[in-house]
């Protein structure tokens, strides 16, 4: 890459969203919150029934992953993300609560890239499969919640320049379709 | 008439399955090289590097390439004049996972179909077997992670579709998968035999060595083109666009029944970790 790499940290303000562009990567550093599947039916669960998220979804970015355990006198374990389509049925209720990011592999469905549109959000990739690369990533890790689930319970992530690449962004540009169309032949 | 002792078989199946899930092969290594110096996308050879970073890092830092560790494909091929002794062969695999999965600090990823209840130790383990000439036993192990594994399928083909209903098919289901199986990927695609061995079939292409052919010339011929073709797609390197989307393309074919053409294609992600041992 020939261009300067843009440092955002969370939570992710209205101006940094719409700063980034399909198709550039970024290094995030702060506070994650890590959710894959069963998570997010929790999630979803507790919203229907009243209750709050077990943490204030308000900036905030989820990671789609499950990790592998941190071996003895490591902060985390191989850490890459997961296929994000699985939560595509969730995730546009999140982003209209201010959920601002979401970090993940793979395409979305229609309704969250128009909620990401709406609202402001933005879809960040996470290279599939250099999990090791981004546990180095991780200053500190923690459980807060669901710890019955094993791989999939959520967990706060402290990152320090996260490697990313924008995939969707605010003004509705997508990587997945604009990168692939430049390559077709 | 050779003795293996099951003691034996559980320390190499958890020696193997930690191996392979910490050290990306030099195979693969040399393959990511090659694709860098190839792939024409800036961002594309950003990721491609990444790999290579990733694969280093894992190295140092003894941990898993991939946090999907897979579930546990063990291929055993046993000599006919070999004798298992000292408990049960399927028992022995077993434990040799539930001790690499926990020793190694790996993902255990399997789970009830329905409740998602995980079985906790990664077990059981899927075993193919194969009795072979000769009084050893070669135990491959290929950790397989759930992504790329979505995106295979076994396809019923009308037998008039012949060679130009499997090309369709193989392009059909890596631009199904597109960024989702984490390419660049490696194909493994089954032909002939029934509904389940075309399925092994892909299976076992996948186990074949990167960049090598088949001895079949109209199946390598059949390969190369493929791949070309799959390269053209754009999907390239993690789906952000780019010229190198496959790594290989390996394909297996069996005799089939005069009503059918059964095709199995199977996806492997760029973390294809497989490793070996003779007992």
């Amino acid at each position: 890459m020939t261009t300067e790499l843009k440092r955002i940290t969370t939570p992710l303000a209205d101006d940094v969203t719409g700063s980034l562009r399909a198709g550039e990567k970024v290094l995030l550093s702060g506070f994650i919150y890590t959710a894959r599947d069963a998570a997010h039916k929790r999630f979803i669960e507790t919203l229907d029934a009243g209750g709050e998220l077990p943490f204030d979804i308000k900036g905030q970015v989820i990671y789609y992953c499950g990790p592998a355990p941190a071996p003895p006198g490591k902060v985390m374990g191989s850490c890459g993300p997961t296929t994000s389509s699985r939560m595509d049925v969730y995730a546009p209720r999140l982003i209209s609560l201010g959920l601002k990011g979401m970090i993940g592999k793979g395409k979305r469905s229609e309704k969250v890239r128009d909620a990401l549109r709406e609202h402001r959000a933005v879809y960040l990739g996470a290279t599939g499969g250099a999990g090791a690369l981004i546990a180095r990533t991780v200053v500190a890790a923690e459980v807060i919640a669901y710890e019955d689930l094993g791989p999939e319970a959520v967990m706060r992530l402290e990152v320090k320049d996260m490697p990313l690449f924008v995939i969707n962004d605010v003004h509705g540009k997508d990587l997945y379709l604009e990168g692939v169309e430049s390559y077709r032949k | 008439m050779r003795e293996i002792h099951v003691d034996d078989i559980v320390s190499v199946v958890e020696r193997l399955f930690i191996d392979a899930n910490i050290h990306l092969p030099e195979m693969m290594y040399g393959a990511i090289r090659d694709a860098i110096e190839k792939e024409r996308s800036p961002v594309g050879k950003e990721v491609l590097r990444e790999l290579l970073t990733n694969a280093d890092t894992a190295r140092e830092e003894r941990m898993p390439i991939c946090q999907d560790t897979g579930l546990a494909v063990t291929f055993l091929e046993i000599g006919q004049d070999a004798h298992v002794v000292g408990g049960d062969l399927t028992e022995a695999v077993a434990e040799g996972v539930r001790r690499a999965y926990r020793n190694g600090y790996l993902r255990k990823s399997c789970c009830h179909p329905f409740t998602r209840k995980n079985t906790g130790d990664n077990t059981p383990p899927i075993i193919h077997t194969k009795i072979v000439p000769g009084d050893g036993m070669r135990i491959t192990v290929l950790p397989k992670g759930g992504g790329s594994e979505n995106y295979g399928e076994v396809r019923m083909l009308m037998p008039a579709e012949g060679k130009e209903g499997v090309r369709a098919f193989v392009l059909e289901m890596v631009r199904k998968g597109g960024p989702n199986p984490c390419p660049p990927i490696i194909v493994g695609v089954g032909i002939g035999g029934n509904f389940e061995t075309s399925a092994l079939l892909s299976k076992e292409a996948l186990m074949v060595p990167v960049g090598k052919r088949s001895d079949d010339g109209e199946l390598a011929d059949m390969e190369r083109g493929l791949l070309e073709e799959i390269n053209a797609t754009g999907i390239g390197p993690q789906g952000y666009g780019g010229t190198v989307t496959a790594l290989d393309v390996h394909i297996k074919m069996a005799p089939c029944h005069l009503a059918s053409l059964p095709v199995a294609v199977n996806i492997q992600c760029h973390a294809h970790r497989i490793r070996e041992a003779i007992l």
